[in-house]
C-alpha cells in the first residue's frame, strides 16, 4: 500500500538522519512509550469497569505529540481534541493526575469534572481538550489573536483530526485565522479514519493541504515516521508563525493502532492494513533504532519498558486509592463571584 | 441630567471601558467603519483604531469563538451580535465553551465577555428576525444574563458586565435604541442581579423585562386609570434572577403578572411563575398570568404581528383578570 507522502526511504530499517543521535532518540523513544503504556493500562482500566465514559486512545500518533513539546517555547499554546493524553504526558503533566482524571476522581488534572476528553493544564501549556468537534478551531485563533493583540510573542498550535475537516467552526477559525494573519499552526492528525469512514468517504480532496491558499496559509504536509522528522518540519513551520505572524495548515499523515475508542473494534479496517502501517509506527521504529543502529540490547530496552510501566502503574495505584470528588465539588466553578 | 438614547448609553458604556481598560475590544459585524449596525459603536473605531474595534465577516462562530479564545488568555472582549438572532449560529460556542470553561477546568481559566446586540421583536422582520433569545441563555448554568430597558441601566449594567469575570449575555433592543434617557454624567455602575421597581403599586406586581418593561408600564398606567395600582418590577438581570424582589412584592400585592417578548413555551416566564408557587404558595389570591407572544413563529404581516406581540391591552386584560376585575 503506498499514500501520496510515502517516506522518501521505502524501508521502515532505514534509520536515516532522524534517528543518529543516540541520547535523543532515547529520550523520544521513552517519551513515547509513557504515552502507550499509560494507555494501555487506561484501557485495561476501561475494560475492568474503572474508568467509564469516552475513552479514546492515541496509540498509534504519539510521536505527533512528542514532537509537540520539542518545538513549543514558553509563550506558545496547544489546543486538542477529544483525543489529547497524549499530549498531556508530551507536555509535562502528571501521569498520576491524567490517569485520576480518567477515575473521576478528586485529584485529577480538573479535579474530576472533565473525564478523558476534556483535559486541560494551563502550568503546562495545554490549553484543551475539547470533545465537540471542531469548535476548538475559532478559540484557538482567539489564543492567537490575544497573542497578537498583547505582544506576547506566543504561537497556538491547534490540532484537529480529519473528521473536522466537514465542520463549520473549523471553517470559520481557518477563516479569520487567515484573515487577521494570526499566530497560529492548524495541525490535522489525519488518522485515516472519522470514526469508521475512510477519508476517502468524509473529505472530497485526498490533500487536505490543498485548502490551506483559500485561507491565506502557508502549509506543509508529510507521513509521520519518526518525532525527529516531525518536529524538524513542524518547527520550521511554527517559526514562521512566529517571526511572520503567518496562519499555517499542517497535515500528518498518521495512524491509530486502537480502534475509535473503547466501544470500536475497528472491523471496518483489514487487517493487512492494519500490519502495513506497524512497520511504520514511530515507536516501533524507533526501538529498532535504538536495538540495530545505537546498539541497545534487548535487555536494556526491557529494562527501560519496566520502569515506564511502573511509572503508569503508579498512576493507576494513584488514581484507584484517590478520593472521589466531594459532594459540595459539583456547586464549584461555575460562576465566579464579582 | 442629560437626557440620551440607548444606543448612545451603550456607546459610553463601552467608550468608558475601553478607556478604562486596554483589555476591552469590540468585535463584529459592521462594528467599525459602518459604525454599527444600528449606531451603537459610533465614533469608536476613529477613538480606538483597528486594533480595537475589530469589523469581523459573517462568521459569528468564528469571532464569538475568537472572543472566547481571547477572553481565556485575559482579554476583554465585547462580542456585537448584529441581531440575537445571529447568535444561533454561534449557539455552540456560548453554551459549550463560553459557558463551560471555567467549570470543566477547574477554574484554570476564565471567560470574561460580553455577547451583546439586539433580541426579541422589532417590527414586521418576520420569524426569523423576531426571536427572544433570554430562555435559550438563561437555561445554561455558567452563564449572566442581562436584558436593558433604559439608558441608565444600559450604561450602568453594560459597564458591570463588561467587568465581570463570567461569560455575560447582553440582551438589548432595536425597538428602543432611540428611547431617551436621564444618564448622569459621573460615573456609575449598576449591580449585576438587581431587579429595579419602575413603578410602585400596591395591587398587582408585574414582572417584566428588556423590551416588555414600557409595555408593561403602558398597561399599568391604563389599570391605574381604573383605580388597580401595579408594581412593575424590571428584573433587569435574569440569570441569576433576583427572587426576592419578586418576592417581597408578590408577598406585598398577592397577584402577578409576568409580562415579556418571548414565547410562553418553556420560557423564563415559567420559570419566575414556578418560584412564585414554589415560595409564596400562601401569599396568592389568583393564579400568575403570563403575558407574552403567542405560541406561534412571528407572522411578517403587520395585523397578524400586532396580534401575537404583548400589548398593553392584553396586558390589562390580565391585570383585571388576576384582579378579579373583570
Amino acid at each position: 500500500m503506498t499514500t501520496p507522502t510515502d517516506p522518501t526511504s521505502a524501508d521502515p530499517g532505514n534509520f536515516d538522519a532522524y534517528f543518529q543521535s543516540r541520547e535523543d532518540t532515547l529520550r523520544w523513544y521513552r517519551e513515547m512509550l509513557r504515552i502507550r503504556r499509560f494507555e494501555e493500562l487506561a484501557a485495561r482500566s476501561y475494560t475492568r469497569g474503572k474508568i467509564s465514559g469516552f475513552l479514546h486512545l492515541y496509540i498509534g500518533q504519539e510521536a505527533i505529540a512528542v514532537a509537540t513539546k520539542e518545538v513549543l517555547q514558553p509563550a506558545d499554546r496547544v489546543v486538542s481534541a477529544y483525543r489529547t493524553h497524549g499530549f498531556a504526558l508530551a507536555l509535562g503533566s502528571d501521569p498520576r493526575a491524567c490517569m485520576a482524571e480518567l477515575y473521576g476522581k478528586a485529584t485529577g488534572l480538573v479535579a474530576g469534572v472533565g473525564g478523558s476528553m476534556h483535559f486541560f493544564d494551563r502550568a503546562h501549556q495545554l490549553w484543551g481538550g475539547y470533545a465537540i468537534v471542531g469548535n476548538h478551531s475559532p478559540v484557538a485563533a482567539g489564543h492567537a489573536f490575544a497573542s497578537k493583540y498583547l505582544k506576547d510573542g506566543g504561537v497556538t498550535l491547534c490540532f484537529l483530526g480529519d473528521g473536522a475537516l466537514a465542520i463549520g467552526p473549523t471553517h470559520e477559525g481557518w477563516t479569520l485565522a487567515g484573515l487577521w494573519k494570526l499566530p497560529i499552526v492548524y495541525v490535522v492528525e489525519n488518522n485515516r479514519y472519522s470514526m469508521g469512514t475512510p477519508l476517502s468517504r468524509s473529505v472530497p480532496v485526498d490533500d487536505i493541504t490543498l485548502k490551506a491558499p483559500g485561507y491565506g496559509m502557508i502549509s506543509d504536509r508529510f507521513r509521520v515516521t519518526s518525532v525527529a522528522e516531525t518536529a524538524e518540519r513542524l518547527g520550521a513551520i511554527v517559526k514562521r508563525a512566529r517571526e511572520e505572524s503567518k496562519p499555517a495548515l499542517v497535515e500528518l499523515i498518521t495512524y491509530r493502532f486502537r480502534g475509535h475508542s473503547m466501544s470500536d473494534p475497528g472491523k471496518y479496517r483489514g487487517k493487512e492494513e492494519v500490519e502495513e502501517w506497524r512497520r511504520w509506527d514511530p515507536l516501533e521504529r524507533t526501538y529498532r533504532a535504538l536495538h540495530e543502529h545505537h546498539g541497545l540490547s534487548e535487555d536494556e530496552l526491557e529494562a527501560l519498558d519496566a520502569e515506564v510501566v511502573d511509572e503508569m502503574e503508579a498512576a493507576v495505584e494513584f488514581a484507584e486509592e484517590s478520593p472521589v470528588p466531594e459532594p459540595e465539588a459539583r456547586f464549584r466553578n461555575i460562576t465566579i463571584e464579582s | 441630567m442629560p437626557e440620551i438614547q440607548i444606543r448612545h448609553a451603550i456607546r459610553d458604556a463601552m467608550r468608558e471601558e475601553m478607556e478604562r481598560d486596554d483589555r476591552v475590544f469590540l468585535v463584529g459585524e459592521e462594528v467599525g467603519y459602518y459604525n454599527g449596525a444600528y449606531k451603537c459603536s459610533e465614533g469608536l473605531l476613529d477613538l480606538f483604531g483597528e486594533r480595537r474595534v475589530i469589523d469581523a465577516p459573517i462568521a459569528e462562530t468564528g469571532f464569538a469563538g475568537v472572543g472566547i479564545g481571547a477572553a481565556m488568555c485575559g482579554l476583554r472582549p465585547i462580542v456585537e451580535f448584529m441581531t440575537f438572532n445571529f447568535s444561533a449560529v454561534a449557539f455552540d460556542q456560548i453554551l459549550n465553551n463560553a459557558a463551560k470553561i471555567h467549570h470543566m477546568t477547574n477554574g484554570q481559566f476564565s471567560v470574561p465577555i460580553v455577547f451583546r446586540g439586539p433580541n426579541a421583536a422589532a417590527h414586521m422582520l418576520g420569524s426569523t428576525h423576531s426571536q427572544a433569545f433570554e430562555p435559550f441563555y438563561a437555561h445554561v448554568p455558567g452563564l449572566i444574563v442581562i436584558a436593558v430597558a433604559t439608558a441608565y441601566d444600559a450604561k450602568g449594567l453594560l459597564k458591570s458586565a463588561i467587568r465581570d469575570p463570567n461569560p455575560v449575555v447582553f440582551l438589548e433592543s432595536e425597538l428602543m435604541y432611540s428611547v431617551k434617557g436621564e444618564v448622569p454624567e459621573e460615573e456609575y455602575l449598576i449591580p449585576i442581579g438587581v431587579a429595579d421597581t419602575k413603578r410602585a403599586g400596591d395591587d398587582v406586581t408585574v414582572i417584566t423585562w428588556g423590551q416588555g418593561v414600557p409595555v408593561a408600564l403602558k398597561a399599568a398606567e391604563l389599570a391605574a386609570a381604573e383605580g388597580i395600582e401595579c408594581d412593575v418590577i424590571d428584573l433587569r438581570t435574569l440569570r441569576p434572577l433576583d427572587t426576592e424582589a419578586v418576592l417581597e412584592s408578590v408577598r406585598r400585592t398577592n397577584r402577578a403578572v409576568v409580562l415579556f417578548h418571548g414565547w410562553p413555551y418553556g420560557g423564563v416566564g415559567g420559570e419566575i411563575i414556578a418560584r412564585i408557587q414554589e415560595m409564596a404558595f400562601d401569599h396568592l389570591d389568583a393564579p400568575v398570568l403570563r403575558v407574552c407572544y403567542e405560541d406561534v413563529p412571528m407572522p411578517y404581516a403587520e395585523n397578524l404581528e400586532h396580534l401575537v406581540l404583548p400589548t398593553p391591552e392584553r396586558g390589562l386584560e390580565a391585570i383585571r383578570e388576576v384582579a378579579y376585575r373583570r
